[in-house]
């Protein structure tokens, strides 16, 4: 797992620090209309033209972090300035798109990005195993086709789409149902929910985080779903079910005893595994409503090549990534007591 | 008053818009406390009647004509809730694959205390004990860890003795079996038919035993039903119906099924030409008149054959039973000479084969090493059938693919013709030596590839092993390979899902021929075919076999099989030879004391044949953890007439016996020689 | 003279005859020769799948005829149409063009139906291609990792999760740069991808024909000459007659979205070849000598065939999310593209005002992913009930 984070951050580095994407850099940072030359005196200066393995070793902190010549710039600028300060001190480096230490730009955006989350599983995990258990408990029945309809409806949906139509339908002032709903006075609002969400990022309401929240959601619900619907299926037609059928135990017995634990199994796992989706489904959804969290971070970053906040970033993200997986894994054991270690 | 009753029942599935009938006209009545027989081949319907009677048949299946009545209750009329209170109480089952019914995800305890604790309220607390005490009725050791156990921490026989307990916890009036030792091994399986027959005298439960194997049902059962084609052909009592039946099917049946207690030299198997219609295509009048050797055209394919009675109970479902010589030896079952056994062609020395198991979740555990093989040592001759029988878990496989070189040896060497092969994989074998040792596989619906025609299967191997000139010879050579094994050419352009089992392991063994090896390796190539197909099959494998001058290695659980087609027998347990010589020798005295427990275990069709019983204690232990000593030491009955602890601690030499024959034991001479033989010959079959 | 929602909703169905048309000729065709289909055929059956191939088809077939069916250029600007609702007409009808703005304009006073028409045409031409070369890559990789297992699957397995841990954004802002074009990665990249097609073609045919060598040889030429000429003209752009060619900016991101979803096909391919290669029917193929890439090809992939089938349609489906994602960000394409992806971006500025701008190529994007899921869901369910 480790070798996985550190093999990312290589790539990470080794993309961000082409020479196109750091005489991009060097544009935004000093003056737009450089000239080759003084594109790469300022590369230079910086210390940018010196072998990426290297400069990935500072990064990193196991090599001695590299000073300018006059005793400024370099990773660590503060005086007296510690020998090594790479990942491994702590020290995250510097944000050259919001000007700011990236540990603590990156601390804040993952909070807000956090209570968002947050709603999401606690509407989306709820709604998705009810949804795929009552669709899988009789399988081919006419409440099966029906929500086995929504969830393949909101896979198909996603987080661009499904946010402008929700925006459309609830937040606009000219279509969908708040015109309608002002028109009759059931609210005081000129919107039934509002449409940008960079106000929630720091009260938020139900008002302003409902609908990043139901977008993400909604994109993510629908397969949690569908592989629950289809492991219930699946599990409702095995013998051990037979078996307790013909026990004589009720239905509900059956489905709640029986069945659901060796349900869970499968989904379990996707849940977990689902997470790198969400976080594509997150940016979209952040830079959509304008939320101020990780997505919309690294979106900035990425877009400015804002090498340090961008390589935060990732290890941020494989980190969650790789420990969603393991809790999975463990998880899956926890479940499964076939595989549980004995 | 009957306990059961099912008159005139048909049920019928529905799918893509077909109606597909499983069971038409079936009647049956089962009286308290009796135990009845329910005998046919796969397909048959004899567990769609199960379900049939459990009221429990999906949502696309369907009564359509008939009753259940139980206890002189209707059971298609009972509520939701009155059917509940029957299911598990009244009437309970028990089914063939134990391991899949019961929920891996639950304790067994749990899963024993939840009978009483819904339908009689019980507390969990006494439902538990009931539990406890009724695992001690099924003879399970130590039932306080079983209880706390999840299903997969058990052995398959300590799985099926659950399934049984669980099914006798509300001690109900009916008990269905539907193939209840089917997967388990045979010395098991004696364990659980013994069980049966003692809780059927303490609890006095009436059953309904459906199996395949009229062995069984033999042993266990006072009447019994023949079904066919979804039909009831035969039925009466096990005594009458065994010695004088009056179908054709039946008949049939009893002279395709391989008798332990025949010679080969006297007796061979008369298959059922054909195989059963498809519930569809089902043909008018008598179901089994197309295969019947005494089928009248237009009297039994004029009308629907009704039950009739012969001498009740005794009742058959054949229009000419009075008018056939019922005694009559069938024409068929000439014996041709077998080819005296040539020089040795393939020789095993000191074979070892060693795996280490999985990786776990956590990285690879240290330490597991399965011993699959241990120290083999034989040889095959040129022409010879040696048979190489045990029971799951004892090698026999490995060994097989060790020779097939789809695994390469731990230690030892496998010489062919003096040339050591035992260290190269298939994929580094010379092309003439892997043209020279084919196999046959096991499972029929897995030895095809779905995806390709049976025509283009054998051609491909004609195309690897450069045989024929051309592609129009090739061609040509596949339609006659079809002919030898007895298939319409027509074939050659289907796929496998168009063929029925036994037609798939025909082409199967065409194609292991198609390369003209000289020695063919068949592991268990008809054990999951019905017993009427599995008597052609083996009948073309030998008759192929003596066409050619194959060396034919055939493997196989089933012990009376191997006494038909083998020139000599190596038994195998836990990885080691047990026992090694010419079948006579094998199956006459001296015996291993396991080769005379597995003997003692095959349930015997035949009436009249004595039958000494010996049942083995416990399970077949783990090859990962093989015992010290001698691997059978810990199930042996007969460890007490060996002194000392040599059993527990040496590994006995090989005693060797006349015509080479030889047992790993470490029985005094005296006492093998001295053993008395496991069957006594009936006095006459039928 | 503005028109109604029911005028909008008859003039757009009637503007869309072709699509009609090809659409009934193609059902039609289908009923006639259903027992011919085989699996394809019994798939009218089934009411999903049917829904999920209209729907695709419809778009299919929108995306073929787009130059009938659109009503103005799309690239276009009229004055005066400038955010216009549905069914404004040209302030200026002059010409013999079509007198309105069928689903009114967007910001730029572009037609907003005639770029849901030509987005069709712009996703369709790369999401389709690009699942391909992901599945051709995908089951290059996956067959003998799942067939020789050891090491060979370790290293492949752990590159695959690598990519599929990474967030696929943050990928895109990596990968699809005008920066990155002018390194040499997408053209190395390209011609790995592109190669890969070319070997797994040659393969199938150097395993197959095993006795007769001179049809081998034979076809072999002809794949091989066929596969230069394409790969020369995507990959080096020297294509002689200029049949294959991509302009940097598609190859890039048609490179970028083959890397993220090759891995998943990996996944499921190795899944499957693992399971299969169990089988008897390969072991039976291992003992009379065939050789490994033989049984891969030819003995385990045609069984694997039912659910990469299913996973091709929804990976098609994800392609066009993911393709929908990169114009959301305005990643790779150029500013006039009328793909779905970047028309939602355009038109979510003003989406609480004037939401048709965006709305029309978000249901357009989603009735065709959906479709794509349906169609996926009817093959499964058919395929199961063998």
């Amino acid at each position: 797992m480790a070798l996985a984070a550190l093999a990312l951050t290589v790539i990470v580095f080794a993309l961000t620090n082409l020479q196109p994407n750091l005489e991009k850099l060097a544009r935004t940072q000093a003056s737009t209309r450089m000239s080759d030359a003084e594109v790469a005196s300022w590369l230079a200066r910086n210390g940018y033209d010196r072998p990426m393995l290297i400069r990935y070793s500072e990064w990193l902190g196991v090599v001695p972090a590299w000073r300018g010549e006059d005793g400024t710039g370099g990773r660590c600028n503060t005086d007296p300035a510690p020998r090594f300060c790479g990942v491994l001190q702590g020290n995250w480096g510097w944000s050259t798109r919001f000007q700011g230490e990236v540990s603590a730009i990156l601390g804040d955006r993952l909070a807000a990005t956090g209570r968002l989350m947050f709603w999401v599983m606690l509407v989306m995990i709820p709604a998705a195993l009810t949804l795929g258990i009552l669709a899988g408990m009789r399988e081919g029945s006419r409440i099966d086709r029906a929500l086995s309809t929504v969830a393949i409806t909101t896979t198909a949906t996603p987080e661009y789409v499904s946010g402008v139509l929700l925006i459309a339908l609830l937040a606009s002032t000219q279509a969908g149902l708040s015109p309608l709903l002002t028109d009759l006075g059931l609210i005081d609002r000129p919107t039934l929910f509002l449409g940008n969400a960079r106000s929630a990022a720091t009260e938020p309401t139900f008002w302003n985080l409902a609908l990043p929240v139901a977008t993400i959601a909604l994109a993510g619900m629908g397969y949690i779903a569908r592989m629950t619907r289809a492991s219930m299926a699946e599990v409702m037609a095995q013998p051990y079910i037979r078996t307790a059928r013909l026990k004589g135990l009720p239905f509900r017995d059956i489905v709640l005893r029986h069945a659901l634990r060796n349900a869970l199994i499968a989904p379990f796992t996707v849940i977990m595994l689902q997470f790198p989706w969400l976080l594509n489904g997150v940016v979209i959804t952040e830079v959509l409503f304008s939320y101020p969290g990780f997505g919309w971070t690294l979106v900035e970053a990425a877009g400015n090549n804002d090498i340090d906040l961008l390589l935060a970033c990732s290890v941020v993200a494989v980190v969650l990534v790789l420990a969603t997986q393991l809790i999975s894994d463990l998880g899956y054991v926890w479940l499964n007591p076939r595989i549980r270690v004995r | 008053m009957p306990l059961l009753e099912i008159e005139n029942l048909s049920i019928s599935f529905q799918t893509r818009g077909l109606t597909i009938p499983a069971v038409t006209d079936f009647s049956l009545t089962i009286m308290p406390g009796e135990a009845m027989g329910l005998v046919g081949e796969s397909g048959c319907g004899k567990s769609t009647v199960a379900l049939g009677i459990m009221q429990d048949l999906g949502p696309a299946g369907r009564v359509t004509a008939g009753r259940v009545r139980f206890d002189a209750r209707d059971l298609a009329a009972l509520s939701p809730r009155d059917l509940r209170a029957i299911r598990g109480r009244e009437i309970a089952m028990v089914y063939q694959e134990p391991m899949a019914s019961l929920n891996p995800a639950m304790r067994v305890g749990a899963q024993l205390a939840e009978v009483p604790m819904t339908h009689e309220g019980t507390s969990r607390r006494e439902a538990l004990a009931r539990a406890r005490a009724m695992l001690a009725d099924v003879h399970l050791p130590d039932p306080d860890r079983i209880l706390r156990a999840y299903p997969h921490e058990l052995s398959g026989g300590q799985q099926q003795r659950i399934v049984i307990a669980m099914a006798l916890m509300s001690n109900p009036s009916l008990l269905i079996l539907d193939e209840p030792t089917t997967a388990l091994d045979v010395t098991v399986e004696a364990g659980i038919v013994d069980l049966l027959r003692e809780l059927r005298r303490k609890h006095g439960t009436a059953m309904l035993f459906i199996s395949h194997n009229l062995g069984l049902i033999r042993d266990t059962c006072d009447r019994l039903c023949v079904m066919y084609a979804g039909e009831a052909v035969e039925t009466g009592t096990v005594a009458e119906v065994f010695t004088a039946m009056r179908h054709p099917y039946t008949q049939g049946l009893f002279r395709a099924i391989p008798r332990l207690a025949a010679r080969r030299a006297t007796e061979a198997l008369v298959p059922i030409p054909g195989n059963a219609p498809l519930p569809q295509e089902r043909p008018p009048g008598c179901n089994f008149g197309p295969r019947c050797p005494h089928v009248v055209p237009r009297r039994c394919d004029a009308q629907k054959i009704p039950m009739l009675p012969v001498a009740p109970p005794h009742a058959s479902r054949c229009i000419r039973w009075d008018e056939i010589d019922w005694s009559a030896r069938p024409p068929a079952g000439e014996i041709q000479p077998h080819a005296p056994s040539g020089e040795t062609i393939l020789r095993i020395e000191d074979l070892r084969k060693y795996y280490e198991t999985g990786s776990g979740l956590f990285g690879p555990r240290a330490g597991a090493i399965v011993k699959a093989n241990e120290s083999l040592t034989f040889t095959v001759r040129q022409g010879e059938t040696l048979a190489i029988v045990g029971e799951s878990g004892c090698g026999k496989s490995t060994l097989a693919k060790l020779l097939v070189g789809l695994e390469t040896a731990t230690s030892g060497r496998i010489l062919l013709d003096g040339h050591e092969v035992q260290h190269l994989p298939v994929e580094a074998r010379p092309r003439a030596v892997v043209a020279d040792l084919q196999m046959i596989f096991q499972n029929p619906a897995d030895t095809l590839n779905p995806a390709i025609s049976v025509g283009r299967q054998i051609t491909r191997a004609l195309e690897v092993f450069r045989q024929g000139a051309s592609d129009a010879d090739r061609r040509a050579r596949t339609l006659d390979l079809l002919d030898l094994v007895q298939l319409p050419r027509a074939f050659a352009a289907r796929l496998p899902r168009q063929l029925s089992g036994g037609q798939k392991q025909r082409v199967g063994i065409a194609r292991a021929f198609a390369s003209g090896a000289r020695i063919v390796v068949a592991d268990e190539p008809v054990s999951a075919l019905d017993v009427s197909v599995q008597a052609a099959v083996t009948k073309l494998l030998t008759d192929m076999q003596r066409e050619t001058g194959t060396t034919l290695i055939f493997i196989s659980h089933d012990l009376a099989l191997v006494r038909h087609l083998a020139d000599r027998v190596m038994v195998m347990y836990l990885g080691h030879i047990v026992e090694i010589g010419p079948a006579e020798a094998v199956f006459s005295p001296p015996f291993h004391p396991y080769t005379e427990a597995l003997l003692s275990a095959v349930p015997l069709p035949d009436p009249g044949a004595g039958q000494r019983r010996i049942v083995l204690e416990g399970d077949i232990p783990s090859a990962t953890h093989p015992p010290p000593g001698c691997p059978f030491h810990t199930r042996c009955h007969r460890k007490a007439q060996v002194p000392g602890t040599l059993c527990e601690t040496v590994l006995p030499p090989m005693q060797r016996f006349e015509n080479g024959h030889a047992i790993c034991c470490h029985l005094d001479r005296g006492i093998l020689e001295g053993m008395a033989p496991v069957i006594a010959e009936p006095s006459s079959g039928q | 003279m503005e028109l109604g929602w029911a005028a909008i909703l008859l003039r757009i169905a009637l503007r869309l005859w072709p699509v009609w048309l090809a659409l009934a000729l193609s059902f039609g065709a289908a009923r006639a020769f259903r027992h011919r289909l085989g699996f394809l055929g019994r798939l009218l059956d089934s009411r999903t799948g049917m829904t999920g191939l209209a729907l695709v088809l419809f778009w299919t077939f929108a995306a073929l005829l787009a130059p009938l069916i659109v009503t103005h250029d799309p690239l276009a600007q009229l004055s005066g149409m400038r955010n216009a609702v549905p069914g404004t007409p040209l302030p200026d009808p002059q010409g013999g063009g079509y007198p309105h703005y069928l689903l009114g304009g967007d910001a730029l006073a572009r037609d907003v139906f005639s770029r849901m028409i030509a987005g069709a045409r712009a996703v369709l031409a790369i999401a389709p291609a690009a699942a391909l070369v992901a599945y051709m890559t995908g089951i290059s990789l996956g067959l003998p990792a799942g067939y020789y297992r050891g090491r060979i699957d370790a290293g492949l397995t752990f590159a695959a999760n690598l990519v599929i841990a990474f967030p696929g954004i943050l990928l895109f802002f990596l990968l699809v740069t005008p920066e990155i074009r002018q390194t040499p990665i997408p053209r190395a990249m390209s011609a790995i991808l592109f190669a890969i097609p070319l070997a797994f073609a040659a393969q199938l045919i150097r395993t197959r024909h095993v006795a007769n060598r001179t049809r081998r040889r034979a076809l072999l030429a002809l794949t091989l000459a066929l596969g230069v000429w394409a790969w020369s003209g995507l990959v080096l752009d020297a294509d002689p007659l200029g049949l294959w060619r991509m302009p940097p900016n598609l190859l890039n991101i048609f490179i970028a979205v083959v890397f993220v979803s090759a891995p998943v096909v990996f996944r499921i391919t190795r899944g499957l070849t693992l399971d299969l290669a169990s089988r008897d029917y390969v072991a039976a193929a291992r003992t009379r000598g065939e050789t490994p890439a033989y049984i891969m090809l030819w003995e385990i992939l045609p069984n694997a065939r039912g659910p990469l089938i299913v996973d091709f349609c929804l990976r098609i489906g994800y392609i066009t999310i993911l393709l929908g994602a990169l114009g959301f960000f305005g990643l790779g394409v150029s500013p006039e593209s009328p793909d779905w992806g970047s028309t939602i971006n355009q038109g979510r500025r003003l989406l609480t005002a004037y939401p048709h701008a965006a709305l029309a190529p978000a249901l357009a994007l989603m009735s065709l992913v959906l479709g794509l899921n349906l169609l996926a869901d009817g093959l499964r369910e058919e395929s199961l009930r063998d």
